[in-house]
């Protein structure tokens, strides 16, 4: 089933150096009783973005204007272990970040965003504490993630990143895993029969 | 043939690959799969808009648990958006011809709960589930693992699931648990000590002396907290411990179905020799009744410890850190005995099986809980509920003051009614204690069901140790 596709990316970033963010942090338990895919964006980092009485908490950065329309999030390292709702990669895809950039990530997050089109970029520390400093420093600043060329780029800095072909294939050409799954129909059948 | 000694985890997963293909994830076959409100109703749209109806329904199993109030049950959910989640399963469900365990059900109750009391989930098999504590049924000696929204799509769709193999790690435990210590304190122990990214890209064997002592629910326990360490998922190998669980349960192979099925199921072990990518090693005589102090798993200490100085913390970790703390309301150094606890939350898919709240009732049979803490006791199922009452255990809580709720998720996670104030310390059986976790504000001290217990009736965290 065809969705969207990643090629190149060049846009500003959001910086959040924070260690071992969580799904719970990214979407809370209780915005999680929508039925579809939309709108989770809205409660992204909820209790971080807004104080209980759904006032704007001024220095947290989703709220900082000169951050606005960035498509990459830059985060600390481990980041969206806890819970496997994938809603958390919804809410980012959903809020317009494209890419995730850390120095660490949880598995099922890795999954879960690789599934939403979000793509994950895990850089090794330096370059992850360089990027943060260089985006405190000048929010306007442009990072250029290639994944055709698995690379990501700022001023003269640059850094390749993993992901497996298989996945990259996926992005750049708007597969899911259920149209290859689907694929495989007459095999799992044969193997669901013997092994009933 | 292959004769190098392979571990079990290996030969579970090898025995389920449809389609290897070098650099390919596997296509890798679920026997078992479970859903239930809060991570399905997506993964059912998909399969309308694709036109394709579930691969084999026997194999899906549904229950309602997330977002279910703990209170009336019998009644229509009050809250809207709950109420349209639940309806929701329940439409998907008839729709699809999936069996579901709804409210009122003697089989519902948190899904990681009743898999294992039906005879679900047993030795040997693959089982995936939208929820990362998917990981409890490993105790059985299968692979067990939580799943995104897209891949419960896939697995409705095609009973496969794409994955690449995780690496793999052993967790050896030996010697004896000094008494006050349980599976939970083993557990939050091995997370404090390899943090909760040490697992990561990992499925984790526990094994040891200690591990073969502990009862199934016990084990349920270790494997249930895998993923607070990063771990994909956590198994121990079936024993007569587990096969004697297992014989009679409700879906459980029965007569000599059963006996052959426990032949096979004693093959089920890592070989001698088999190589581990990671391997550790700990003593259970150094394992205190374990509390955490601060907003991840991994930060748990020994009842007799204090809460870790700055300058004990790594330089790049001490911003995260004292946040942390400033959330908790807690100041590097302290001693967390003695601190008073506003409310006790006894539950989760960690700790509200039948044998967590005979401990309970055990520790409180005659006392009283302390004034001005609330006390909540939130079954894992009905038919856990069912058996609290048989045992007359539903009669001690309530002597204590305790308040016995219905069957769900709860104060885990904080989606329905049940939650902790802002501000409002709370320990808790169940197994995060991320900001928020337990409702917006809450400070969550985890610990065991009797750490649990000792501070319900004291009002205040104590060392079990010295009550025992």
């Amino acid at each position: 089933m065809s969705k969207e596709t990643f090629h190149v990316l060049t846009s500003t970033a959001v910086p959040l150096p924070i260690e071992n963010i969580d799904t719970d942090q990214i979407i809370p338990a209780r915005f999680l009783k929508a039925t579809t895919r939309e709108g989770f964006g809205d409660n992204l980092f909820r209790d971080w973005r807004f104080t209980v009485d759904n006032e704007p908490i001024q220095d947290f950065v989703l709220n900082n204007s000169r951050y606005a329309g960035a498509e990459i999030l830059v985060a600390g390292k481990n980041f969206g272990m806890g819970s496997s709702r994938e809603h958390a990669a919804w809410a980012i895809h959903d809020y317009g970040f494209r890419v995730v950039v850390s120095s660490f990530f949880a598995d099922i997050f890795r999954n879960n965003a690789l599934n939403t089109f979000v793509l994950p970029v895990q850089v090794s520390q330096p370059f992850l504490e360089a990027l943060l400093t260089a985006v405190e420093q000048d929010p306007t600043l442009q990072i250029v993630v290639d994944l055709p060329a698995q690379t990501i780029s700022f001023g003269e800095q640059s850094e390749t990143f993993a992901i497996n072909t298989y996945k990259k294939t996926c992005l750049m050409n708007g597969y899911d895993d259920i149209d290859y799954l689907l694929s495989l129909n007459a095999e799992i059948r044969e193997f669901d029969k013997a092994h009933a | 043939m292959n004769t190098q000694p392979t571990t079990l985890f290996d030969k579970i997963w090898n025995a389920h690959v449809v389609k290897h293909a070098e650099g390919h994830p596997d296509a890798l076959f679920i026997d078992r799969h479970f859903i239930h409100e809060v991570t399905s109703p997506q993964a059912f749209d998909g399969l309308r808009k694709r036109g394709i109806s579930v691969f084999n329904t026997s194999r899906t199993t549904a229950t309602a648990d997330h977002n279910v109030p703990t209170k009336d049950q019998h009644l229509p959910i009050r809250e809207a958006l709950s109420r349209h989640q639940v309806d929701t399963l329940r439409r998907n469900c008839a729709e699809f011809g999936v069996e579901l365990y709804d409210l009122g059900h003697p089989f519902q109750g948190i899904v990681h709960i009743i898999g294992p009391e039906l005879g679900l989930s047993l030795p040997g098999m693959t089982i995936v589930c939208g929820d990362s504590h998917t990981s409890t049924h490993g105790a059985f000696g299968n692979v067990a693992f939580g799943i995104g929204t897209s891949e419960v799509e896939q697995v409705l769709a095609t009973q496969c699931i794409l994955q690449y193999k995780p690496k793999r790690m052993r967790i050896n435990i030996d010697g004896t648990l000094a008494n006050g210590v349980t599976a939970k304190d083993i557990i939050l122990y091995i997370i404090s000590k390899i943090s909760a990214s040490g697992a990561t890209g990992y499925f984790v064997e526990y094994a040891g002396e200690t591990i073969r002592n502990l009862s199934m629910e016990a084990r349920m326990t270790i494997c249930n907290m895998s993923i607070e360490m990063g771990a994909r998922g956590g198994l121990i190998a079936p024993d007569d411990t587990t096969f004697d669980y297992i014989q009679g349960r409700e879906f459980a192979p029965k007569g000599e179905a059963f006996d052959e099925a426990v032949a096979k199921w004693r093959s089920l072990k890592t070989d001698d020799g088999a190589m581990f990518d990671t391997e550790l090693h700990y003593k259970a005589e150094d394992i205190q009744p374990m509390i955490t102090y601060g907003t991840n798993p991994g930060m748990g200490i020994g009842i007799g410890q204090h809460v870790p100085l700055l300058t004990e913390i790594p330089d790049t970790e001490r911003v995260s850190y004292t946040k942390s703390l400033a959330y908790m309301g807690l100041e590097p150094g302290m001693e967390l005995r003695n601190k008073a606890v506003d409310y006790v939350f006894i539950g989760s898919c960690t700790n509200a099986r039948i044998e967590d709240l005979r401990t309970v009732a055990q520790f409180v049979q005659g006392k009283q809980k302390a004034p001005g803490v609330e006390v909540w006791i939130v079954p894992g199922s009905v038919q856990v509920a069912r058996q609290a009452q048989a045992e007359g255990l539903t009669d001690v809580f309530a002597s204590a003051g305790f308040e016995l709720r219905e069957p769900g998720c709860s104060a885990c996670l904080g989606m329905n009614e049940d939650k902790i104030p802002a501000g409002k310390y709370c320990i808790s059986t169940s197994n995060r204690n991320f900001e928020g976790r337990q409702g917006p504000g809450a400070r969550t001290f985890l610990a065991s069901p009797i750490m649990a217990a000792a501070a319900a009736v004291s009002g205040r965290v104590m060392d079990v140790r010295e009550l025992l």
